[in-house]
């Protein structure tokens, strides 16, 4: 019976985020529009906008091989998978042990891989500059989360998240240096991955300035609403790390029952609000970057997760 | 008995090599030749497994080589995991060839050579006395050197050639000064006595720089790599294989043999001297490799990266080692040999994929090709296969190394030394970087080649390649997703191999986990379930398209590229291998390569081309070996007036040397 | 492990190096003086904690020194010298941004290489906040050495003191004294400096080092 509950909680948790990534998105979307005083979307118009483009009619260029059409499914396998193994509401949670950090950030790579495939497969220019800032980005923000990773995982102990979240919920920890450098260099590093500004424009029509739309310009259709849904679960997956790890109060932990299961819904989406209003808050400050100023940005993302590493290293002496 | 089988089978594979000698002009004697070869190597293979699965080490001296030495063989796990890595390589790239093999032009110059390399990389890892070891050695090199002469019309492949000649002599020479440190002044050759004495530690660590040289150049190791980009893509695709996925792997072999065998108990810095030149190979390597536009160079240059992070594994075990910190050392270990068999897996796979595009094209550069996953799809999928595989992403194969090594460097800060401390998190920053660089050089690998429009007439008109080279790239495919789901079952074949290595000491069994779960150190906590994810990934992804296709829409309509309504006919308007390199190049090249862009626009009205010109230089040529040949040259220039003396001098040179002999032996008494 | 209060002041002194760190990234002059003043700030925070933690009065001293010159009239005083000599606004790195980083994390590693072995009879957290001020110094020297552009040369001199005054202060140690005598000599420097680069200007018409350097006289053979 036991086994039954844990099966159906972590079906919940999988259907929790798949629902709350649109809202997420929307959220951010009309915050920004009001802190430049319009009235803004509503908070479901991404819901509309998914619906719509699911009913609509794919055009496939001629040149478009079968990668193209599966794909926006792969990316959205994998996005979906690693955004439920991130801890929401409760801890612990029945295939929590099946991927660690480590698994996650290489899902997360998967996912990129192959939405950087799918912008080369056309045959157009778009696709290739699209692809290769992508993968340039990528080639900084990936170490820099590893580096992350690392830091957490030498201050819990292990890399696996869950636990990870539960040893960040105990007395122990105390303000550490280290955790100050991964807060910071996570916050870069989710800025470059999400494609918000200032490393990437996600509201951009100038190709030129593309990266992450550049990928999926030939998208649309069920196609698009697919990497549309990833690039929101992505969102979420992000803000989601940042608020278990840095903000770790109020989770439940597997087994604790309905209540604390709602207790730690109702704070993850107040957690979700701010995250998004802080987000909101810094696109509406900070102009974009040139695009050869975005690797000296995650470059030192990198050197502060290195140093974090470094400090915990050497801190461990004997 | 299992060494006596494998011993037979050698020998059958000399006999191929010498049959296809006298008979490499009939028709049908390349597939005699490639069969024999196949059915021999699986033959190995399963014996090879047998003996890992629960032997005892087996020895036997037979009469051959020096008189006074004999030949000394050995089966022990180290070299029966070894066996069969190089016999898995040996009977996919036979069975690859069976299909490849009938383009070949010059078979005669082929077809001798590669059973007889086959058996000199079996007898390496058998022989158990340093003669025996150095003559296979050299056996193995030269067979290599021919195959890579085999089409020696191209200047290219004559330079090659050269540069891999020097660079084995080399090596070997190295390889003898270090089993001469070690058999010490009595002359014990056998690795026997060599394991049983010891070795003053001066002369160990003046072993282990010989074996580093030695068996790092063959491997491949910065500096020393300069020969591996230029001689495996001048050898048939099939022996290119060969040479980066297995003969790398029995360099690898002899350094493991050497070091962690023969060497004795670890100092703490050899771990920090080979941790480094592993960091640095790795993220050079890579570097190296996205910079290339033709595809066996990017794959050799690879292949110089993932010998790094072997070498990181191994420089982490000896570390381990080092401070009696042998669990942690178990983790490095198997990390390391898990990487050998991952590598040689998809550097096979990708190098015979890229041996079916050259014969179904004709080209091997980048930027004349384009468009192939349309004729070719089969090649296509095993190739993504493959470069998925080797950037590491789960639930493939290459995954699950890195994951290890990553927690192998997790498990360092238990390390006292503080060069240590602060070596390890910058190889571990390294080892994160290079890992990142190879996902871009591989989506520039597979993107350009197979993805986009057809760049050539040639590529237009690629057809798909016969069975047997699809079959020889599926069977590494499905190893490699195989590798992936289930690699408890790899870590369990290991553990012979690392306790023999590790004092008995081995990571704790893993078939008990609960489905198939891959827990190296229990109280870490840290587990990895590459099935689960596989099938969690497999039920989103199918869940995801069967309700859009029933609840929502399943219409599809072709049309022209929407290319933001400008859509180019040309093909040449689409990204290059170079562009996209472009932003890689100018944020790491600019630094390491010196790397310039020059564009020379004429004015208007000109009718000739703009022209953009890319300018790299290579740090450890200019650096390291042109300083050399340039001081070899020099006083070679300055001795040769020898070559011109009159008869009056050269008498009067052997009339000194003789008088100078006299006097040293005068004075000696 | 240790309680809150030095957790803080932990955290403090690592906030100073990752400014200091911040400031290496930037390529503006206008943005590398407003890093400044939050440099000090921090300084000012450390410091004032130090004093409350240790109860020593005249660290309170200090932290103000550190907050109303450092933090506000030195940023608006070469603000308005920036804009005067009209001095080129964007700073060129020798050698690129992200050698410099990782120049700036090696330094970080050696300090630590230095401190921790040296001090090792003292209390963990001690240690690691003089391994922090060592580096925060050996930044501002990188900052002086890395760029052509006279205000950055400043502004790198200002933070190597302020690494000094971080170190003093978590040591337990400076007597007032010897810290006014300190930050007068800074000002002097500075005042001096100001006047140098006045003069400079008007007979060469430029700050800029690179080009000064082609007045000089040949090198003898």
């Amino acid at each position: 019976m036991a086994l039954i509950t844990d099966y159906l909680v972590q079906g919940c948790q999988m259907l929790l985020v798949l629902l709350l990534a649109p809202l997420l998105t929307g959220w951010v979307r009309r915050l920004k529009a009001q802190l430049l005083r319009r009235r803004g979307p509503s908070l479901l118009q991404p819901y509309r906008d998914l619906f719509k483009l699911l009913h609509k009619e794919v055009v496939l260029a001629d040149s478009a091989s079968w990668l193209f059409r599966v794909a926006p499914y792969l990316i959205f396998a994998a996005l979906w998978v690693a955004a439920s193994l991130v801890p929401t509401f409760a801890s612990g949670l029945r295939f929590s042990w099946t991927a660690d950090l480590i698994a996650i950030v290489a899902l997360l790579g998967s996912a990129r891989f192959f939405l950087a495939l799918a912008g080369l497969d056309v045959g157009t220019s778009f696709g290739g500059i699209g692809a290769s800032r992508e993968m340039m980005i990528a080639s900084l923000a990936e170490p820099a989360m590893l580096m992350i990773v690392f830091t957490l995982s030498l201050l819990a102990g292990t890399t696996e998240l869950s636990a990870v979240a539960q040893f960040m919920q105990t007395a122990e920890v105390g303000l550490r240096v280290s955790l100050g450098l991964a807060l910071i260099a996570l916050v870069m590093v989710a800025i470059a991955e999400n494609a918000r500004i200032p490393v990437d424009n996600p509201a951009t029509h100038l190709e030129l300035t593309m990266v992450h739309e550049a990928m999926v310009l030939e998208y649309s259709g069920r196609h698009l609403a697919m990497i549309e849904l990833g690039a929101f679960l992505k969102l979420l997956l992000y803000l989601s790390l940042l608020g278990c790890i840095f903000a770790p109060w109020g989770m439940a932990t597997a087994g604790a029952g309905l209540v604390a299961y709602l207790g730690g819904l109702a704070v993850y989406l107040v957690k979700l609000a701010v995250g998004g209003l802080l987000l909101a808050l810094f696109e509406s400050v900070v102009a974009k970057m040139r695009v050869f100023r975005v690797d000296q940005f995650l470059g030192a993302a990198l050197m502060l997760g290195l140093l974090g590493t470094l400090l915990l290293f050497v801190s461990r002496s004997h | 008995m299992h060494l006596k089988l494998l011993l037979g089978l050698t020998a059958a594979l000399f006999v191929t090599g010498l049959y296809a000698v006298a008979a490499s002009r009939r028709p049908g004697c390349s597939r005699t030749v490639y069969g024999t070869a196949l059915a021999v190597c699986c033959l190995a293979l399963l014996v090879a497994l047998g003996h890992l699965a629960g032997a005892t080490a087996a020895t036997l001296t037979l009469p051959l080589g020096l008189p006074w030495l004999g030949a000394h063989f050995r089966l022990d796990a180290l070299a029966a995991f070894f066996l069969v890595v190089v016999n898995l390589g040996g009977a996919v790239a036979s069975l690859f060839a069976l299909g490849y093999g009938q383009h070949e032009h010059a078979p005669e110059r082929v077809l001798p050579f590669f059973p007889a390399f086959l058996a000199g990389m079996n007898l390496v890892l058998l022989a158990d006395d340093a003669y025996a070891f150095l003559f296979s050695w050299e056996f193995m090199s030269l067979t290599s050197w021919a195959l890579v002469m085999a089409h020696h019309h191209e200047p290219a492949n004559v330079r090659a050639g050269y540069l891999y000649l020097v660079m084995a002599c080399f090596g070997t020479l190295a390889l003898l000064l270090a089993f001469g440190l070690l058999a010490g002044p009595n002359g014990g050759y056998d690795f026997a006595t060599i394991r049983a004495g010891t070795v003053t530690p001066g002369f160990a660590a003046l072993a282990l720089v010989l074996a580093l040289l030695g068996a790092g150049s063959k491997a491949g190791l910065v500096p020393l790599h300069v020969w591996l980009p230029l001689a495996h893509p001048a050898a048939p695709s099939h022996v290119s294989a060969l040479m980066s996925g297995v003969m790398t792997k029995v360099a690898v072999y002899g350094f493991i043999r050497i070091v962690f065998d023969l060497l004795g108990e670890p100092v703490w810095w050899w771990g920090g001297v080979v941790l480094a030149l592993g960091g640095i190979t790795a993220v050079l390597g890579v570097l190296y490799a996205l910079m290339q536009h033709d595809l066996k160079r990017l794959l050799a240059y690879h292949t110089v990266e993932n010998i790094g992070i072997i070498f990181i594994g191994l420089g982490l075990a000896l570390a381990f080692q080092a401070n009696h910190l042998n669990a942690a050392a178990a983790l490095a270990l198997t990390a390391a040999l898990f990487h050998v068999l991952n590598h040689s897996l998809f550097k096979s796979l990708l190098f015979l994929g890229t041996g079916a595009v050259l014969t179904a094209t004709g080209e091997r550069d980048m930027e004349r090709l384009g468009g192939l996953i349309h004729p070719m799809p089969w090649t296509a999928l095993a190739f993504l296969i493959g470069a998925a595989a080797i950037s590491a992403l789960p639930p493939l194969n290459g995954f699950v190394s890195e994951w290890l090594t990553f927690q192998a460097i997790l498990v360092s800060p238990e390390l006292p030394q503080w060069l240590l401390k602060f070596l390890v998190p910058a190889v571990g920053a390294a080892l994160a970087l290079s890992a990142a660089l190879a996902a871009t050089c591989f989506v520039k690998a597979f993107g350009i080649t197979f993805l986009g429009r057809p760049r050539t007439p040639a590529a237009a008109e690629a057809r798909e390649t016969d069975r047997y080279s699809l079959a020889a790239l599926f069977t590494l495919a499905a190893l490699c997703l195989l590798a992936g789901i289930l690699p408890g079952l790899v870590v369990d074949g290991l553990a012979p191999v690392i306790s023999l290595l590790n004092d008995g000491t081995r990571l704790m069994a893993q078939n008990s986990q609960p489905w198939f779960t891959l827990v190296p150190v229990a109280e870490v906590k840290s587990t990895y379930n590459g099935l689960l994810v596989l099938l969690f990934m497999a039920f989103s992804g199918t869940v995801a398209a069967g309700l859009i296709h029933r609840l929502a829409s399943d219409a599809v309509r072709r049309g022209a590229a929407w290319d933001c309504g400008y859509p180019d006919p040309s093909p040449a308007t689409q990204y290059t291998a170079g562009s996209f390199a472009q932003p890689i190049r100018r944020v790491f090249g600019s630094v390491v390569f010196q790397a310039r862009e020059r564009v020379t626009m004429p004015p208007p009205g000109d009718l000739r081309p703009a022209r953009l010109e890319v300018e790299l230089c290579d740090p450890v040529w200019d650096y390291g070996y042109a300083p050399i040949v340039a001081a070899v040259t020099a006083v070679s220039t300055r001795f040769n007036y020898l070559q011109f003396l009159t008869i009056r001098r050269y008498l009067s040179l052997v009339f000194g040397a003789l008088v100078f002999l006299l006097l040293v032996l005068a004075l000696w008494r | 492990m240790h309680g809150l209060a030095f957790d803080i002041a932990h955290l403090l002194a690592g906030g100073m190096v990752v400014v200091s760190f911040l400031m290496l990234y930037q390529d503006r002059v206008y943005a590398l003086l407003n890093v400044f003043a939050v440099h000090a700030l921090v300084l000012a925070l450390a410091v004032g904690w130090q004093a409350y933690i240790q109860g020593a009065h005249h660290l309170y001293v200090t932290a103000g020194i550190a907050l109303v010159f450092k933090a506000i009239i030195i940023p608006t005083a070469l603000h308005r010298m920036v804009q005067r000599l009209d001095i080129h606004r964007t700073l060129e790195v020798v050698g690129g941004v992200g050698l410099d980083m990782l120049a700036g994390t090696a330094l970080v590693a050696l300090a630590i290489l230095v401190m921790l072995p040296v001090t090792a009879a003292a209390d963990a957290l001690a240690r690691e906040d003089l391994a922090f001020a060592l580096a925060v110094v050996l930044l501002g020297l990188l900052l002086m050495v890395t760029r052509h552009n006279a205000i950055s040369l400043v502004v790198g001199f200002m933070s190597l003191e302020n690494g000094l005054v971080l170190a003093a202060a978590g040591a337990r140690g400076m007597p007032l004294a010897v810290e006014i005598s300190v930050a007068f000599s800074v000002l002097i420097a500075l005042i001096v400096i100001g006047v140098f680069l006045f003069r400079i200007r008007e007979r060469f018409d430029s700050v800029d080092m690179q080009a000064l350097d082609a007045f000089r006289e040949e090198r003898r053979q």
